[in-house]
C-alpha cells in the first residue's frame, strides 16, 4: 500500500480513531453535551476530509477497500445522517431520565464506520468486517434505553434475526468461494459477467444466501418481519438511524456489485430480484396501510420505497445507478426528517407515534407540522420534493430497461402508498381537538433538532428544484 | 420572462397571503386579490402582442422561455403560449379573482393558508397551460393536485374527506401512467434520433410503430379523461364538486376538467396523430355517452350541487366529441365550449355557494319559490341557466352549435345522439329552476338579495356569456392559428394496427440484459 492509499484512508482513519476518543473521554469525563460536541467534531472532521483528499481517488487501498467518487458519495451521506441523528438524539435524551447517554455516540460513530466500511467493501472480509461492525453496534443502540421494556423487545428481535442473516451471509460468502475460488467482489463480478458456461448449483446457492442477508438489512419482502416491530420498538431518533445508515451502507454494495445483469447465465437471479422488488412495493404499500401507528407505517414504508430502490438494481442501463444514488439520498433525508418530527413531538412519558397525537398539529405548530407535510409528501413523489425527482428518475431507469410490468407495479403501489401518507396529513390539518394531553404540552422547540431538521428540509427542497447540480455530481460517480 | 412572471407572482402571493395573515386576515385577501388581477393584466398584455403583430400569425407561439433545468436528462424550464394557451391562461385568472370573491364571506378559517393553496392551485394550472416540456407538463399537472386536495379536505362540506381522496387518488394513478406514457416517448424519441429530450417541439415528431403509439397513448389518454372526465372513470367529480367549497368547485369545473380538454389537444392529437385517429370513434361514442348519462344522472339529483356537477359530465362529453371529430368546426367548438362550460358552470356553482350561504342547504326539496324573496337572484339564475342548456345568444349555444356541425360531418348518428343531449339539459335546466326559484316557498325563506360584492362576480360572468355569445369571433381568431395546426397533423388511419409488430420488439431499452 503506497502513500496516496494511506492519504485516502484519512476519513475512515479519523472516525475509527475518533471513536476510540470519544471512548477514552466517556470514563475519564461523564458530560453529555461534551460527548455530543466530540462525537459531532469527529464527525465533521471526517466529512471535511473526504473533500480534502478527493485528489487522490480513486484508491484501491489494500485488496479489502476500494475508495472512489462512489464510495465517499456514501460515507458522506452516512456521516450527514448521522451527525443529524446525533443532535436528534440529544434533545430526545436531554428530556429522559436516562443515567448514562454518552456510551449512543459511541456505539453510532462505531456503527457509522462500520457502514462506511461497507460502502467502500471490495472483498468478502471486509463486506463482513463493515457488516458486522454495523449490526453489532446496532444491537447496543436499540436496546440502549435497558428500562423500557419494548427497547430490549426490539433489541433481541434484531439480535435474533440479524445474526441469522449474518450466518446465511458468511454461508453465501463459502459457497462462492468454494465455487470461484476468489473473495475478490470486483474478480467474482468479472467472472460472472464473462461466463459462457452454465452457473452451478453451488454459486446460485451461495448467491441466494447472500441475497437472504442483503434482504434482511434493506428489509426486503419476504425478509421484513423484524422492521415494524424494531422501528416501532426503538426510541425514535434510532429508527432514524437504523432507516438511513444502516440501509445506505448496504445499499451502495448492492448497487455496485449484486446487479442480476452480472449473472447472464443465471436468469433465476433476475426473476427472483424482480419477485422481490415486486412483493416489496406491494405488500410494503398494502400492509402500511393497515397501521395506526405513525411509526409502523413508516416502517412499512420504508419496505416499499427499499423496493421502488431494487428497481434501479434491476434495470441496467446508463442512468439506473445515478437514479438508485439520487433516490436513496433524498430517502435518506427524508426518513431523518420524519423520525426527527417523531423523536421532538415525544415527550418523557410517551411517544409521538400514535396518528391521534398528531391531530390538528398544524393548528397548534405550523412549523412542524408543514416539515412534516412537506417530508411525507416527499414520500408520496409529489412536486418540489427530492422524492418527485427520485421517482421520476427510479421510473425512468425502468422503462428505459422496457421493465414495464415492475413499473406498472411501482406506479399502482405508490397510489396505494398516497392514502397512508395522505391520511397522517389529514390528521395533522384536521380540525378535532387532541385528547392525548401528553403531546398537547406546549414545550418549547429544542433548538439542535430544529436546525437539523431546517438544513434537511432545505436540502430536500434544494433537490427537488434544482437538482442539476446534485445529479451531475452523481453522474461523475457511476 | 412574462411567462414565467405569470407562475412566479402566484406561487410567490400565494406564500405572501400566508404570511401576511398573520396580522391581519383581511390581508390575505387583498394579497390574492390583487396578485390575480395584475397576473390577468399582464396575461391580457400578452393578448394585445397577437392582434398588434401579425408576423407571430406564421409563428404559433407568441412567447416562449426557456432556461436548462436538468440538462443531464433533457429537461429544459420551457414555458411558451399559443393562442389556446392564452385563452386558457385568461379564463384561469379570470376564475380565480371570482374564486377570491366569492370566498370572501364563506372562508372564516385559517384564511392565509386558504388563500396559499388557492393560488398554489392556480400557478398549477398556468403551469400546466405554458409547460412546453413534458417533465415540465408532468411536474405542474402534478403541483396542482396537492393544494386542491386541501381546499376540498379542509373547507369541504361534510363528506368532504372521502371526496379529497377520491379525487387525489384517481388523478394521481392516471397521472403516474401518463409519466409512463412520457417516459416512453422519451426513450423512443432518444433512441431514434440520438438526442434524449423532453422538448414538445421535438416529441411531436416521434416515430413509433403503432403498437407502442397505440399503448403509450393509453397513458397519457386515462389522464386526461379522468380529469375531462369521460365516462367510466368520471365517478370522482360529483364527489369532490359537491363536497368541495364553492371556490374549490369553481377551480375544479371551470379549470381542472380544461387541463384534461387541453392535454389531449395539445399532447395526445399531435405526439400520436395516427392512433389517436384510430381511436376516435371509441372516444366519440363515449364523449356522446358522457352527455346523455350526465344530463340523466342531472336530471336525478336533489343536491343542487351534485346536479351541476352532472351536468358538467354532460357538458364535457361535448368537449370528447369535439376533439375527437377533428375538424375545424369542432375544434373551435371545443375551445368555446371550454371557456362557455368555465363560465356557465362556475357561475352556477357560484350561485348554489351564495344560496348555501344564505339557506345552509343544498337540497333541492327543501328550496322553492325564492324568487319572491329574492328575485334578483332569480333572474341571474335564470340567465345562467340559460346558458348551461345552451340558448341562442349565450356562450354555450355557439360552442354546441360548432360542435354539432363539425360532428355531423363525422358521424350523423352521434350528432343525433347529442342533440337529444341538449333537450336532457333544458329538462333538467328547467328543473333547477322551478325546484329552488318557482313553486310554494314551503320553508319559508326569507333570504337577502345579491350584495355589491355579489353582483361584481355574478355582472361580470353574466357580461362575458353574452359577449361571446353574441361575438365569439376574437376567441376563435386567436386559437385559429393552434387549430390551423392540429389540422396539419398527418392522418394515415388506413393503415392503423393495434397489433404488435413482428417480431415482437417491446424492448425499447434495446435489451441490454
Amino acid at each position: 500500500m503506497n502513500t496516496s492509499a494511506l492519504i485516502a484512508l484519512v476519513p475512515y482513519m479519523i472516525l475509527a480513531f475518533g471513536s476510540v476518543l470519544v471512548m477514552l473521554v466517556i470514563p475519564f469525563y461523564r458530560c453529555h453535551r461534551l460527548t455530543v460536541i466530540l462525537s459531532l467534531s469527529v464527525l465533521f472532521a471526517a466529512f471535511l476530509s473526504l473533500f480534502l483528499v478527493t485528489g487522490y481517488l480513486p484508491q484501491q487501498a489494500t485488496e479489502l477497500i476500494r475508495v472512489d467518487g462512489f464510495a465517499f458519495y456514501f460515507m458522506g451521506l452516512i456521516l450527514a445522517a448521522t451527525a443529524s441523528v446525533c443532535l436528534l438524539t440529544y434533545n430526545y435524551m436531554d428530556g429522559r431520565d436516562v443515567k448514562y447517554p454518552e456510551e449512543l455516540y459511541l456505539l453510532m460513530l462505531l456503527a457509522s464506520l462500520g457502514s462506511s466500511v461497507l460502502a467502500a467493501s471490495s472483498h468478502f472480509a471486509s463486506l463482513l468486517l463493515g457488516l458486522e461492525i454495523l449490526t453489532i453496534s446496532l444491537y447496543g443502540l436499540i436496546s440502549y434505553l435497558r428500562k423500557e421494556i419494548r427497547c430490549l423487545e426490539a433489541g433481541i428481535k434484531y439480535l435474533i434475526l440479524a445474526s441469522v442473516s449474518s450466518a446465511f451471509f458468511l454461508f453465501g460468502m463459502a459457497l462462492i468461494y468454494a465455487d470461484l475460488g476468489t473473495m475478490n467482489l470486483g474478480e467474482i463480478t468479472t467472472i460472472l459477467n464473462g461466463g459462457k458456461t452454465e452457473a452451478s448449483v453451488i454459486l446460485l446457492t451461495g448467491l441466494a444466501m447472500m441475497l437472504v442477508g442483503v434482504g434482511f438489512k434493506l428489509a426486503l419482502v419476504p425478509f421484513h418481519l423484524w422492521t415494524p416491530d424494531v422501528y416501532q420498538g426503538a426510541a425514535a431518533p434510532i429508527t432514524a438511524f437504523i432507516a438511513t445508515v444502516s440501509k445506505g451502507g448496504m445499499f451502495a454494495v448492492v448497487l455496485r456489485y449484486f446487479r442480476p445483469a452480472d449473472v447472464p447465465n443465471a436468469p433465476i437471479l433476475y426473476f427472483s430480484l424482480a419477485l422481490i422488488a415486486i412483493v416489496s412495493m406491494l405488500a410494503g404499500n398494502w400492509l402500511a396501510l393497515m397501521q395506526n401507528n405513525v411509526k409502523r407505517i413508516l416502517a412499512f414504508s420504508s419496505i416499499a420505497h427499499l423496493g421502488y430502490l431494487l428497481v434501479t438494481i434491476i434495470a441496467v442501463n446508463s442512468i439506473a445507478a445515478s437514479a438508485g444514488i439520487f433516490y436513496i439520498t433524498a430517502y435518506m433525508i427524508t426518513t431523518l426528517i420524519a423520525f426527527g418530527i417523531i423523536s421532538i413531538l415525544s415527550t418523557k412519558e410517551t411517544e409521538a407515534e400514535e396518528l391521534d397525537d398528531y391531530l390538528g398539529l398544524y393548528w397548534r405548530r405550523p412549523w412542524i407540522a408543514g416539515i412534516f407535510t412537506f417530508a411525507l409528501l416527499s414520500l408520496a413523489g409529489i412536486p418540489l420534493t427530492g422524492g418527485f425527482i427520485g421517482k421520476f428518475y427510479i421510473v425512468a431507469a425502468g422503462v428505459r430497461s422496457a421493465e414495464w410490468l415492475i413499473v406498472l407495479v411501482l406506479a399502482l403501489s405508490s397510489s396505494i402508498g398516497l392514502f397512508y401518507y395522505l391520511r397522517i396529513i389529514v390528521t395533522m390539518f384536521s380540525n378535532a381537538e387532541n385528547t392525548r394531553p401528553a403531546i398537547q404540552a406546549n414545550i418549547p422547540l429544542p433548538w439542535a433538532s430544529c436546525f437539523a431538521l431546517a438544513l434537511l428540509t432545505l436540502l430536500l427542497l434544494w433537490m427537488g428544484t434544482v437538482p442539476a447540480r446534485l445529479i451531475e455530481w452523481i453522474y461523475s460517480l457511476v | 420572462m412574462i411567462l414565467l412572471f405569470l407562475i412566479l407572482i402566484l406561487l410567490l402571493s400565494g406564500l405572501l397571503s400566508a404570511v401576511v395573515s398573520r396580522w391581519n386576515a383581511q390581508n390575505a385577501r387583498w394579497t390574492a386579490l390583487s396578485a390575480l388581477v395584475i397576473d390577468l393584466l399582464l396575461a391580457i398584455s400578452i393578448c394585445g402582442r397577437t392582434w398588434i403583430d401579425p408576423a407571430t400569425e406564421n409563428n404559433s407561439w407568441i412567447a416562449v422561455w426557456k432556461t436548462p433545468w436538468i440538462p443531464q436528462l433533457g429537461i429544459e424550464f420551457h414555458l411558451g403560449i399559443d393562442g389556446l394557451s392564452l385563452t386558457m391562461v385568461i379564463l384561469t385568472l379570470f376564475l380565480g379573482i371570482l374564486a377570491v370573491l366569492v370566498s370572501w364571506k364563506e372562508i372564516t378559517e385559517r384564511i392565509g393558508f386558504f388563500h396559499l393553496n388557492l393560488l398554489w392551485v392556480l400557478a398549477g394550472i398556468v403551469g400546466v397551460f405554458l409547460a412546453l416540456d413534458l417533465f415540465l407538463f408532468y411536474f405542474f399537472w402534478e403541483l396542482m393536485l396537492v393544494p386542491m386536495y386541501f381546499l376540498i379536505g379542509v373547507w369541504g362540506h361534510e363528506n368532504r374527506i372521502y371526496a379529497a381522496y377520491k379525487f387525489f387518488i384517481f388523478t394521481q394513478v392516471s397521472g403516474l401512467l401518463m409519466l409512463l406514457g412520457i417516459l416512453g416517448v422519451y426513450f423512443i424519441h432518444g433512441q431514434t434520433t440520438g438526442d434524449y429530450t423532453f422538448n414538445y417541439n421535438d416529441l411531436i415528431h416521434t416515430d413509433m410503430d403503432s403498437w407502442t403509439a397505440w399503448w403509450l397513448m393509453w397513458g397519457f389518454v386515462l389522464a386526461f379523461a379522468v380529469k375531462l372526465p369521460a365516462v367510466p372513470i368520471h365517478t370522482w367529480l360529483p364527489d369532490a364538486h359537491t363536497e368541495a367549497p364553492t371556490a374549490g368547485s369553481v377551480i375544479l369545473a371551470g379549470l381542472l376538467l380544461k387541463t384534461g380538454a387541453y392535454g389531449l389537444l395539445r399532447f395526445v392529437l399531435p405526439i400520436f396523430p395516427n392512433a389517436a385517429e384510430a381511436l376516435a370513434p371509441y372516444a366519440m361514442t363515449l364523449g356522446a355517452i358522457g352527455i346523455l348519462y350526465g344530463a340523466k344522472l342531472a336530471f336525478a339529483q336533489t343536491d343542487f350541487k351534485r346536479l351541476v356537477a352532472y351536468t358538467s359530465v354532460s357538458h364535457m362529453g361535448f368537449v370528447l366529441l369535439g376533439i375527437f371529430a377533428m375538424n375545424e368546426w369542432a375544434y373551435q367548438g371545443t375551445v368555446m365550449q371550454m371557456i362557455a362550460h368555465g363560465l356557465s358552470t362556475s357561475a352556477l356553482f357560484i350561485m348554489a355557494g351564495i344560496l348555501h350561504e344564505r339557506t345552509h342547504t343544498r337540497d333541492l326539496d327543501r328550496m322553492g319559490g325564492l324568487w319572491s324573496a329574492a328575485p334578483r337572484m332569480g333572474g341571474v339564475t335564470m340567465v345562467f341557466v340559460m346558458a348551461s342548456l345552451g340558448l341562442p345568444g349565450l356562450a354555450n349555444f355557439v360552442a354546441e352549435f360548432l360542435i354539432l356541425i363539425g360532428v355531423y360531418q363525422v358521424s350523423m348518428v352521434l350528432a343525433g345522439l347529442s342533440v337529444i343531449g341538449l333537450v336532457f339539459a333544458t329538462v333538467y335546466s328547467l328543473r333547477l329552476m322551478q325546484k329552488v326559484f318557482l313553486g310554494p316557498n314551503t320553508e319559508n325563506w326569507r333570504i337577502d338579495d345579491l350584495c355589491m360584492r355579489e353582483w361584481i362576480i355574478v355582472g361580470a360572468l353574466i357580461l362575458f356569456l353574452i359577449v361571446l355569445g353574441l361575438y365569439p369571433q376574437p376567441v376563435l381568431d386567436t386559437v385559429q392559428p393552434t387549430i390551423d395546426r392540429l389540422l396539419l397533423l398527418p392522418n394515415e388511419v388506413e393503415h392503423y394496427s393495434y397489433l404488435p409488430p413482428q417480431p415482437l420488439s417491446s424492448d425499447i431499452g434495446g435489451g441490454i440484459r
